[in-house]
């Protein structure tokens, strides 16, 4: 049994499975490339397409600059004849919340989430901006880096960081990545040259195409799909103003408050992933959720969004990532982080627990 | 997924560009005609604190804010991220500075750029001023950049935020807001053969393993069983036009006279219709169950329509499935 249920229902990541993450998969379209991991993340728990009561995916079109493409990738999941499904222009782990929404609901009683982003065909940095306030903001092209690199600035000011300590997080995550078979980016990866300054090449993610999937039951499906179900005990999302300047760029009381809400704070956790995918932005979060420096928390053991980050995907692989150290005796107790937007704008905190050996 | 494309993987330059027109509200309106006449509005948000750029509701309560007020063309830099190489549609093609600039009456600030001659002449605190464009349209981009105020020290308040009424003669109630992204289009391993194919003038579908229908042109997924087709299949050339209709607007760079017939062709040995252009038939004579074949012009690397073979009409139940 979960700890704490707050909830109706007892929901559960049975599973998890996610692509190699790579800078390019030119032979492959969106679909070949999500269909093998829709396959292996199904067989992890003996289900069949069919029996799978919801199915909710995020991707953005943007990305790869095709439209609807996720009516496409929906072929690889045996979409027809027509199936429950939906889907959100967002990172995948909002449509995690979706499906466990649906399943809070009484309405299915097994999930199916996937996401998937394909950037390699255009220019992420670019292409992000697209998604800033259009009168104000994307008139001026303002890249990912180049926003990231304000919070930079503005944490270094604060005394909250500087730029070897931005480094020595850059390279944390990319050492723990070694154990990743996944990661796009492991080992020893040169600090680099400044991107937008603070932030060099090290402190930026790479940039890649990837899938990730979960599967999400309820109780005594869960219970029978896995061996160590990785139950959801709280989860919660939550969004700041978009203009940065009405924000404190050094702080993330979004993140903060969805903790709250998904009762991060009412017990200790042994593992922390977060969606991070610059190293200032850890140092954000490490505040927002009191996980310290040194203290006894994993902090991405998977090596985070530092070593792959496939854009539209690296959110839920969080969520998959502490949910999989779960399902293997990894961890007891864990919180996984997403995030959306500039600058940490939007965030999704959950927390997940194992049931006591 | 494999490491390493294969050798011969497809590519095409792809361009979207998406110009959208937005309405601007009263807000928004009043302050991108003020950049116009180079005069920078804020508003009052409901706990009194000056917001520049202005929006209609607040950021804490939502409610509708519309109370005005005029700030300085200068203030403070509250944070700030040197780019060493520009791309190409921001503000500055030389090295510049991103910042953030609390202008002086305002409580929240701004991002644009700042044109510096290097990081070393840019921190946190310092004063900066807007530089105008020379040609006002009422958008953002009638700030050209900030530039370092002269003998600006650092931090300091030039004033405070002045009331003013939003009203300018000829306001902007619209922005076009232009925008192109470049990509790099491959079309995957099951589109790449049936392209390839195409080349050579043959129509290349692919079989589901598992329920055996053949798509053409093929996706890489059967959608009823959620598996790769793997199996190539040769289909057509001929086929029966399954349902069509009839086409009275010409498009645009598309030189064909109208009016003309658009038609799903199920080719044999299909299990989906494609569709083309039919034509060798005048238009009002097309019908379902017409047997057709493809032709080819020289260089074309699909069919440019397809025509009659003169063989008796399919029968309905022949293709009534693949309607
Ligand atoms: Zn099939």
């Amino acid at each position: 049994m979960p700890r704490t249920s707050r909830y109706a229902r007892d929901v559960a990541v049975v599973a998890f499975a996610q692509s190699d993450h790579l800078r390019r998969t030119d032979e492959l379209s969106e679909v070949e490339m999500v269909m093998p991991v829709l396959h292996e993340v199904l067989a992890a728990t003996g289900l069949k397409a069919g029996e799978i009561g919801f199915t909710c995916s995020g991707s953005s079109d943007y990305l790869a600059g095709r439209a609807f493409s996720f009516t496409m990738t929906l072929d690889g999941v045996g979409a027809w004849p027509p199936i429950s499904e939906s889907h959100v222009e967002m990172d995948g782990a909002w449509a995690l919340y979706e499906a466990w929404v649906k399943i809070q609901t009484g309405e299915a009683d097994t999930a199916l989430v996937y996401s998937y982003g394909k950037s390699s065909p255009g220019s992420v940095r670019d292409v992000l901006t697209r998604q800033l306030d259009p009168y104000y903001l994307a008139p001026l092209w303002p890249d990912s880096v180049a926003l990231a690199a304000l919070q930079a600035r503005a944490l270094i000011d604060a005394g909250e960081t500087d730029e070897a300590a931005l480094g020595a997080i850059a390279a944390r995550s990319r050492a723990a990545a070694e154990d990743n078979p996944h990661a796009q980016l492991r080992g020893d990866v040169p600090r680099g040259e400044y991107q937008v300054a603070p932030l060099r090449t090290g402190d930026c993610p790479p940039i890649g195409d990837g899938v990730a999937a979960v599967v999400l039951a309820a109780g005594d499906t869960a219970r029978r799909l896995c061996g160590r179900p990785a139950w959801i005990t709280g989860i919660d999302h939550r969004i700041e103003a978009h203009g940065l300047g009405l924000r404190d760029l050094t702080d993330s009381p979004s993140t903060r408050l969805a903790a709250e809400r998904a009762g991060l704070f009412e017990a200790p956790v042994d593992t922390a992933e977060l969606h991070a995918p610059f190293s200032s932005q850890e140092v954000v979060l490490r505040k927002a959720l009191g996980l310290a420096e040194g203290d006894a928390v994993a902090v991405n053991p998977s090596g985070g969004a530092l070593a792959a980050n496939p854009v539209m995907a690296a959110g839920l692989i969080r969520i998959g990532e502490a949910a999989a150290r779960i399902h293997r005796g990894a961890s007891d107790r864990a919180v996984a982080h997403a995030t959306s937007g500039p600058c940490l704008q939007q965030n999704l905190v959950a927390v997940l627990e194992g049931d006591p050996a | 997924m494999t490491a390493a494309p294969p050798p011969q993987v497809l590519r095409a330059p792809l361009v979207v560009e998406f110009p959208f027109t937005r309405s601007l509200g009263p807000v928004q309106s009043a302050f991108l005609t003020g950049l116009r006449e180079r005069v920078v509005l804020g508003v009052r948000t409901g706990d009194g604190r000056v917001m520049v750029p202005p929006v209609e509701y607040d950021p804490v309560t939502a409610e509708e804010i519309r109370e005005l007020v005029e700030v300085a063309p200068a203030g403070t830099v509250t944070t700030w991220a040197w780019n060493g190489d520009p791309r190409p549609q921001q503000p500055l093609a030389t090295p510049f500075a991103w910042v953030l600039v609390r202008l002086d009456g305002a409580d929240t600030a701004i991002l644009h750029a700042l044109d510096a001659p290097g990081p070393d002449a840019v921190r946190t605190g310092m004063r900066v001023r807007i530089r105008w464009a020379a040609d006002r349209t009422g958008a953002i981009t009638d700030i050209t950049c900030f530039e370092p105020e002269e003998n600006g020290g650092d931090g300091g308040d030039g004033g405070a935020a002045t009331p003013h009424d939003g009203a300018f003669a000829d306001p902007v109630t619209g922005i076009v807001a232009e925008a192109r992204l470049d990509y790099t289009y491959s079309p995957g391993r099951a589109q790449t053969a049936y392209i390839n194919a195409l080349a050579e003038r043959r129509t290349v579908g692919e079989r589901c393993p598992s329920c055996h229908k053949v798509y053409v042109p093929p996706r890489g997924a059967c959608p009823t069983c959620g598996v790769a087709t793997t199996d190539r299949v040769e289909v057509g050339p001929a086929g029966t036009v399954t349902t069509y209709c009839i086409v009275n607007i010409k498009a645009r760079n598309l030189d064909i006279e109208v009016p003309y017939v658009y038609a799903h062709i199920a080719l044999d040995g299909a299990d989906l219709a494609l569709h083309g252009r039919i034509g060798g038939i005048p238009y009002d004579q097309v019908r379902m169950g017409l047997r057709v074949e493809p032709v080819w012009t020289d260089g074309g690397r699909y069919p440019d329509h397809y025509r009659p073979t003169g063989e008796p009409d399919a029968d309905y139940d022949a293709y009534k499935e693949l309607i």
